[in-house]
């Protein structure tokens, strides 16, 4: 990258020879009101279609409006692209868009030196710089001369691309996150063509906005093309993906599809208990959409009632799920063990975010492991599953469906702020070829009541006898008290008590048999294995692949299944002389692997609110396999 | 006493109803009942077995779920499907399961402290929605389980383990909050008179929607005679106003004694006196639970305490307004899960 501070100088030119880079990434910043969340999205659709790999890093604050220009209401979208496999959406921007000051306050950080600035020099006004507490004007104070800068006058040029459409002030202004897009676009050689097709979809209906959207998306194409901005304009080749067709996904998304694939895998209805919830609540918006799919979404007076919904329609042999994330957890705990006491196939979608209490609610953080493990009284163990990526939480709630039906137990499936918000390109999976899940309590359907005892088991997985009521002769109840190994009848022997105890521990720790090993990416044994879960695995990934380009030798296992663990996973911990577990969160797997295989496993780990930076982690890795 | 209240409904047309006929003892289960002799419960539960054989629907068609307390041991005595779940919240597993499962008939049973205390909101949700369950409050006025602490329908300075010089808190009247709810069936009976317990519990369970029966049951234990005043045999008729539908709200032993309408609210007028022509007639069928909430305000010793169906209204149910959804739906929309995980728009890398 080259380090020369350049000024665009607004005066038409020739058009600079175009450069190819591996990779970009591009933040863009503005007020809450800028659309730049909407502005983002584009890019990424527009870079898809392109044939680019790329992630993407929504950051936005959780008020819906804060005071416009104020460093509170800043709101972020970043996207790397590349003509390689990614697997994050980068640490620093190559390119930062600053719409206001309060924007380039909070994100200026992030910047390289020698980064290039694109910014909206109309809303550098005295009143914004004052909102963004600047003393001086950055613009001129010579502050910014260490960065490349295209200072371009967004809203008024947006304004006039417009201004015979009769829209009002407000709208017309509205258009410059459009403006600042056609832009971008041509700094990065994007194709416009799949941004009109959106804006004719999205505002076909209002004639003037579509073509008001229109006209500022090609005047700021025409904006970066007439004016001579050196070493800006940018290639990045399409990446080699494996062929097939794709679509873009982010986590929720794959959350709702994948429950709905379950539900037509299980040939059962889908039942969604859910309370609004950020960052949960898309899936019950999503979900409520799809009522041709037979969905019955149910948005619950609390997240209690969310919860006890699910196990209704558990009860009832549906397909049940609830989806929160970690405060109503703490709310749901209680109905969570009733699930596990009555060993019921309950679904329990967990997208974690920030706390504790409140915390940061649009901010990622993994910090429920040890509540969906723990969090509930007795001796209560349940199925803990985690999504490794956006397109994964597909894949991940097929198996806690399929694993939820085969052990008759409650499975927790943990998703984060960033797999939710965050997109990719994901192959579309070709549903004829994704196994059926089987439903067992089918197979009961003609049992006889002699042959039938709801706490029988099945001698490997020992699953319950579930059945839904409705069949004849086989009524029976079943609730929160202890039962009677085998007829399921209240118990309060202490023999009793001590089976069932070791019964519900050991119908988890069978799931094991049922889950596939843990894979070791590099040397089987040595000296460092990363081992990482979650929505870490991106960062990880790219961390140790950077560690092994300088030369390190580093193994890198992920788990997706952190309860039980995979059957090798003692094994594998054992064959290295040390294990790095990066976390968002202070140490919660570590905490698990060191109690369960007594290693003295070491940590990374960062809680800020962001996914982990892929740079910092890459120089403790290196560290450490240096020694 | 039996009820005149509007033409009893068949059972929904989607819960079969058994070949055979179906007595008392087809809905008792064998598993030996647990509540302290003498205790209220007991002739609920009987009641309860006499009423639902009266539907002829399949006990397997059947489930109870309850929550904690006296009561919640309910269940385990039916011969039904059952689920006896955690404090409060049976309403919420009840919707649950009757909304994925509409073929079932699904009831709650739950006491004072579990409905109004710790399971409050979902009550109001339950009935606010008109799921289409059918909810049995025991009320004693105590903790019984718990072994005698104030209830939230203990009265106000009532004595207790855990008011031992009086409640500061007035107590809540149930009737009141399902009023309140809109619920589109509300009705009050008490354990000692089993004719009209039997016929309320009927009455609730051919009702299409949520339902909500208010049984007054004496915990002979820690709260014993709370009701006595009033229920009694030799002051029942004295004292409390049997609703019944269409009929004049008359009482008394020689139902010399009706209810008309006050200025701030009702009042007992002499039905062989000059106001007897402004003696109301009882309309269950009301949309506006108005006069609905009147009756349920009437309290002893004031007021004779009604019983029977105070209100049952039909409009749809949860149920119906989403099942109806998803039919529409699925005859305006593809539902091809193909296409779906397609999304809006894919691209093919060669």
């Amino acid at each position: 990258m080259t380090t020369t501070s350049t000024q665009a100088n607004g005066s038409g030119g020739s058009a600079a020879p175009i450069q190819e880079r591996d990779r970009v990434t591009v933040r863009f910043a503005g007020d809450s009101g800028d659309g730049m969340q909407l502005a983002g999205n584009r890019f990424a659709d527009a870079t898809a279609v392109f044939g680019n790999d790329f992630s993407t890093l929504p950051d936005f604050p959780a008020e819906i409006r804060a005071p416009a220009g104020s460093l509170a209401g800043v709101s972020s979208f970043q996207i790397s692209f590349s003509k390689h496999q990614i697997f994050t959406p980068g640490d620093e921007p190559d390119t930062l868009v600053a719409m206001n000051p309060a924007a380039l306050k909070s994100h200026l950080s992030a910047l390289a030196k020698g980064g290039l600035l694109v910014i909206n020099e109309d809303a550098f006004t005295s009143g914004n710089l004052k909102k963004a507490n600047y003393p001086s004007n950055p613009l001129s104070d010579g502050s910014l001369d260490s960065y490349r800068i295209i200072k371009a006058p967004i809203t008024t040029a947006a304004v006039a691309a417009v201004e015979d459409l009769g829209l009002t002030t407000q709208n017309a202004e509205r258009t410059k996150n459009f403006f600042a897009l056609g832009l971008v676009y041509w700094l990065y050689d994007r194709d416009l063509q799949p941004t009109l097709d959106w804006i004719e979809d999205r505002f076909g209906r209002i004639p003037n906005i579509a073509e008001a959207n229109r006209r500022a998306l090609y005047a700021g194409h025409a904006y970066g093309e007439t004016t001579e901005i050196a070493d800006a304009h940018v290639r990045v080749p399409p990446a080699v993906l494996t062929p097939g067709e794709y679509r873009t996904i982010t986590g929720n998304q794959a959350l709702v599809l994948g429950l709905i694939t379950a539900a037509h895998l299980t040939d059962l209805e889908l039942f969604y208990g859910s309370y609004p919830i950020t960052p949960a609540s898309d899936v019950l918006v999503e979900l409520a959409a799809l009522r041709e799919f037979g969905v019955r979404t149910f948005q619950a007076e609390d997240e209690i009632s969310a919860i006890g919904t699910a196990i209704g329609a558990a009860y009832g042999g549906g397909l049940g799920v609830t989806g929160t994330s970690g405060p109503g957890i703490a709310l749901k705990s209680e109905a969570l063990n009733l699930a596990v006491m009555t060993e019921l196939p309950l679904i329990v979608l967990d997208v974690q975010r920030s706390g504790p209490s409140t915390g940061m609610p649009t901010k990622t953080e993994q910090t429920d492991l040890l509540q969906v493990m723990f969090g509930r009284n007795g001796e209560s163990p349940l199925c803990v599953l985690a999504a490794k990526s956006p397109g994964d939480c597909f894949y991940m709630v097929l198996e806690a469906v399929r694993l939820a039906f085969q052990f008759v137990t409650p499975v927790v499936l943990l998703s984060d702020t960033y797999l939710a918000n965050t997109a990719e390109p994901w192959p579309v999976p070709d549903i004829t070829q994704l196994e059926s899940i089987d439903v067992p309590y089918r197979r009961l359907e003609h049992v006889s009541a002699e042959d039938f005892e709801p706490y029988k088991r099945d001698p490997d997985t020992l699953a319950r006898m579930f059945i839904p009521p409705g069949q004849p002769d086989l009524q029976h109840r079943i609730g929160g008290l202890e039962k009677s190994d085998i007829t399921g009848d209240v118990a309060y022997s202490p023999e009793n008590h001590q089976r069932m105890t070791d019964l519900r521990a050991e119908k988890i720790r069978r799931i094991a048999n049922f889950i596939p090993e843990v894979e070791v990416d590099g040397p089987e044994s040595g000296d460092l294995l990363v081992l990482s879960w979650g929505s870490t695995y991106g960062a990880v990934f790219t961390a140790v692949n950077e560690a092994r380009a300088a030369g390190h030798e580093v193994a890198h296992a992920h788990l997706q299944y952190l309860n039980p663990f995979p059957r090798n996973l003692g094994d594998v911990v054992s064959r290295f002389r040390r294990v790095l577990i990066p976390e968002a969160n202070t140490g919660q797997l570590r905490m698990l692997i060191r109690a369960n295989f007594l290693v003295d496993a070491e940590g990374y780990n960062e809680v800020t609110g962001q996914p982990l930076s892929a740079r910092q982690l890459t120089e403790r890795i290196t560290q450490m396999a240096a020694n | 006493m039996v009820l005149q209240t509007p033409p009893l409904e068949p059972v929904e047309s989607i819960i079969p109803l058994a070949e055979e006929d179906l007595t008392r003892k087809d809905y008792a289960s064998d598993v030996d009942t647990r509540w302290c002799p003498g205790c209220g419960d007991y002739s609920i539960l009987a009641q309860m077995q006499r009423g639902l054989s009266n539907l002829n629907v399949a006990p397997e068609k059947m489930v109870f779920v309850s929550g904690i307390g006296c009561s919640s041991r309910f269940p385990y005595y039916m011969n039904t499907y059952g689920m006896h779940s955690i404090h409060g919240r049976a309403p919420t597993i009840a919707s649950g399961l009757k909304l994925s499962r509409p073929d079932l008939m699904v009831f709650v049973i739950t006491g004072d402290g579990d409905a109004l205390s710790i399971g409050g909101n979902h009550l109001l949700h339950v009935l606010r929605r008109n799921v289409d369950v059918k909810i049995f409050l025991f009320n004693n006025r105590i903790y019984g389980l718990t072994k005698g602490q104030y209830s939230p329908t203990s009265e106000l300075g009532k004595v207790t383990k855990s008011s031992p010089i009086g409640t500061t808190e007035r107590p809540l009247n149930p009737l009141s909050i399902a009023l309140a709810s809109e619920a589109t069936f509300v009705a009050r009976s008490f354990d000692t008179d089993p004719q009209h317990l039997t016929a309320t519990i009927e009455r609730a369970a051919r009702h299409h929607g949520a339902a909500f029966v208010e049984i007054l049951q004496n915990c002979n234990i820690f709260n014993d005679r709370a009701f006595a005043d009033y229920t009694d045999r030799n002051v029942r008729d004295e004292r409390l106003l049997y609703l019944e539908h269409g009929q004049p709200m008359l009482f008394g032993e020689d139902k010399n004694k009706g209810l008309a309408v006050s200025a701030t609210g009702l009042r007992v007028v002499d039905a062989d006196g000059p106001d007897a022509g402004l003696i109301l007639t009882h309309d269950a069928t009301r949309p506006s639970p108005d006069v609905h909430q009147l009756l349920a305000r009437c309290s002893y010793p004031e007021m004779p305490v009604p019983m029977g169906v105070i209100r049952q209204v039909t409009t749809p149910t949860y149920g119906d307004y989403l099942d109806s959804q998803i039919e529409v739906a699925k005859f305006k929309n593809r539902h091809d899960v193909a296409q779906l995980l397609k999304g809006r728009s894919t691209w093919q890398v060669e």
